[in-house]
């Protein structure tokens, strides 16, 4: 590596800035397909999945999937971006075997919306930023084209399944300046639009596709701004794998640039394909004039005229968007902005899991760590979903209730968390087969009297003004019985030492 | 493209030509470059016309906003799917090899 991007937006000299733009495209989350009624469930076996309409068959017609149309807007609507009162579809035309028409129904030169913007935020402070989105556009994909090259074989294999299948392709601006930002950029970007309900956003399965065009703009000494030819990475499959092609990509053009001082506009826009186990990209063979498509207008779709009343109804069906439940969680609980950052990272269902503890519990800041320290911890280690979580909002307040009344403490009430967790029984049931029934006064008064007579040197000590001598008592008592509750024994020493 | 002057080059409609995947002949190269120069000619008449006054036609019906409900309707069985393609393996079309990615742009 060379030079590390600097985060800042202005290098120092002998340095650069990162100028990174991303191009998302996430499959719909819709029963059918875009323009047909074939379902778009992953997995299928092969061209299962596939009737006249997305096969390109001579003679049929798309119509629009309303639902998808209505997850489109709400995803630009969360981006902030301008629903266009008209909007209408066009043909991309290009020859491809995974593209059985023959062209592409997308969007070109009347998106149904455009100008919108997602920050993201470093929970840690290490960065902000404000990234603006050019344009949200809605199109089908197209099929799955495989080559078995293990096989031997000369041929691909093309399973139209998924052409068809509803996209959003989300254009950004190139505001990101780092890969570190991009990465945390795009889990915002995934967070908001899993909670819309609009994506799942697996990206092994596909409904998540990045690519990022990146440059370097690099300061001269005579204050002028030297910009390298712009790259556009493809073939990445991970957040992860996005940020580590951007960063070799950055390195790879700083030290290119030092080599031949080739800048912006010396050249045609270069795509590289990301090698994620060799960590390099490639240069990708340029396609002679494959950048033209030849829009024009979808002549087999009308146009989609959208009202104040239909923005309207997708706004009601957003709900809150992570950054404005992180907000929320932090002035309702008074937990830290951090706290409300993990919370909310983890899904709308922890939230509410988190919310139900709280308002159980009384206490946001109390329910919160136990929802990260041991609630996440354990799912985490288990695996599945927090709606299957066996301890459920209520039992575990009902712990935290008791360490609260004093009943056990803290490291006792992990153990019957432990135990609610593995056995699936109730808090009390397993309070009681542990045999944590809260000693009863007698008993702890016994104890201690016990503990008070056995230990001299502590009472001389506590009568002397030194109270916090009282905790060897409680050390002592808690081995005789472990159930006792360290805060009455302390309690209930002092008082009888006080009454000698 | 203004009417008085339509004009395409043989080297324009090469361009066409490479982009439809049509192989065309040095004589049938010639050939076209007349004939789509002509066509290129009647259309361009279009430009004398003042549209200054007239709004963009996005579509010839006067319809808008047809949906359909996002619901499951039967899909075709793999066997008529694959019957009419060239070659196919019983679950995949069979094409000369690709290589590179797949997926929309």
């Amino acid at each position: 590596m060379a030079a590390a991007p600097s985060p800042a937006d202005v290098a120092a000299p002998g340095s650069f800035t990162t100028i990174i733009g991303l191009e998302v495209h996430v499959q719909l989350q819709t029963a059918t397909k875009l323009f047909c009624g074939c379902p778009t469930t992953f997995g299928a076996p092969p061209n299962t999945q596939v009737c006249p309409t997305c096969l390109g068959l001579p003679g049929s017609l798309p119509v629009m999937n309303r639902h998808a149309f209505d997850l489109a807007v709400r995803a630009a609507l969360a981006l902030d971006c301008t629903i266009a009162p008209f909007t209408k579809w066009d043909r991309k035309n290009y020859f491809y075997p995974d593209l059985p028409k023959g062209y592409q129904i997308s969007q070109f030169d009347l998106p149904f919306s455009s100008d919108g913007f997602l920050e993201v935020v470093d929970p840690k402070g290490a960065f902000s930023r404000r990234v603006g989105i050019i344009r949200v556009h809605l199109e089908e994909d197209a099929g799955k084209s495989m080559h078995d090259e293990a096989a031997g074989t000369a041929d691909s294999r093309i399973d139209l399944n998924r052409a068809g299948t509803p996209l959003c392709e989300i254009v950004t601006q190139p505001d990101l300046r780092s890969p570190q930002e991009a990465r945390a950029w795009l889990n915002e970007l995934k967070l908001l639009l899993v909670y819309l309900g609009v994506s799942d956003c697996n990206m092994q399965e596909g409904s998540l596709r990045v690519d990022a065009n990146v440059n370097l703009h690099i300061p001269r000494p005579d204050g002028s701004v030297a910009k390298t030819p712009i790259v556009e990475i493809k073939n990445m499959n991970s957040f992860r794998s996005v940020e580590r092609a951007l960063a070799y990509e950055a390195a790879r053009q700083w030290e290119e640039w030092q080599a031949t001082g080739r800048e912006l506009g010396s050249a045609p826009k270069q795509t590289r394909g990301w090698d994620d186990p060799a960590g390099v990209t490639r240069g990708q063979r340029h396609k002679e004039e494959s950048s033209d498509y030849r829009y024009f207008p979808e002549p087999d779709l009308v146009p989609v005229r959208v009202s104040a009343d239909d923005l309207a109804r997708a706004r009601a069906a957003m709900g809150v968007p992570p950054a404005g439940l992180r907000r929320m969680l932090a002035e309702r609980w008074g937990i830290s902005a951090y706290d409300a950052d993990v919370l909310v990272n983890q899904g709308r269902e922890l939230v509410a899991y988190f919310e139900e503890l709280a308002g159980l519990v009384g206490e946001g800041k109390v329910a919160s760590n136990w929802m990260q320290q041991d609630v996440l911890r354990t799912l985490n280690e288990r695996g599945g979903t927090i709606d299957a979580f066996p301890v459920r909002p209520a039992a575990l307040a009902d712990i935290i209730g008791r360490i609260a009344a004093g009943d056990f403490d803290t490291s006792r009430g992990r153990e019957i968390f432990a135990e609610v967790l593995a056995s699936g029984r109730t808090v009390a049931d397993v309070v009681a087969s542990l045999g944590i029934a809260a000693v009863d006064d007698d008993a702890l008064d016994a104890l201690c009297r016990e503990l008070v007579a056995a230990n001299p040197k502590i009472v001389a000590d506590v009568q002397g003004g030194k109270e916090q001598a009282a905790a060897g008592l409680i050390g002592q008592a808690k081995k005789k019985n472990p159930n006792v509750n360290p805060g009455k024994v302390r309690a209930k020493c002092l008082e009888i030492i006080r009454g000698l | 493209m203004s009417s008085a002057s339509p004009s395409l080059s043989r080297q324009d409609v090469a361009k066409v030509a490479l982009l439809s995947r049509l192989a065309l002949s040095e004589r049938e190269l010639d050939h076209l470059t007349g004939e789509l120069s002509k066509i290129v000619g009647f259309v361009s008449q279009l430009a004398d016309v003042d549209t200054s006054a007239v709004e963009p036609l996005a579509h010839p019906l006067d319809a808008q906003n047809v949906f359909r409900d996002d619901v499951v309707t039967p899909s075709l069985a793999r066997e008529s799917v694959l019957r009419s393609a060239p070659r196919h393996d019983g679950e995949s079309f069979l094409v000369p090899a690709v290589l590179g990615e797949t997926g929309a742009a």
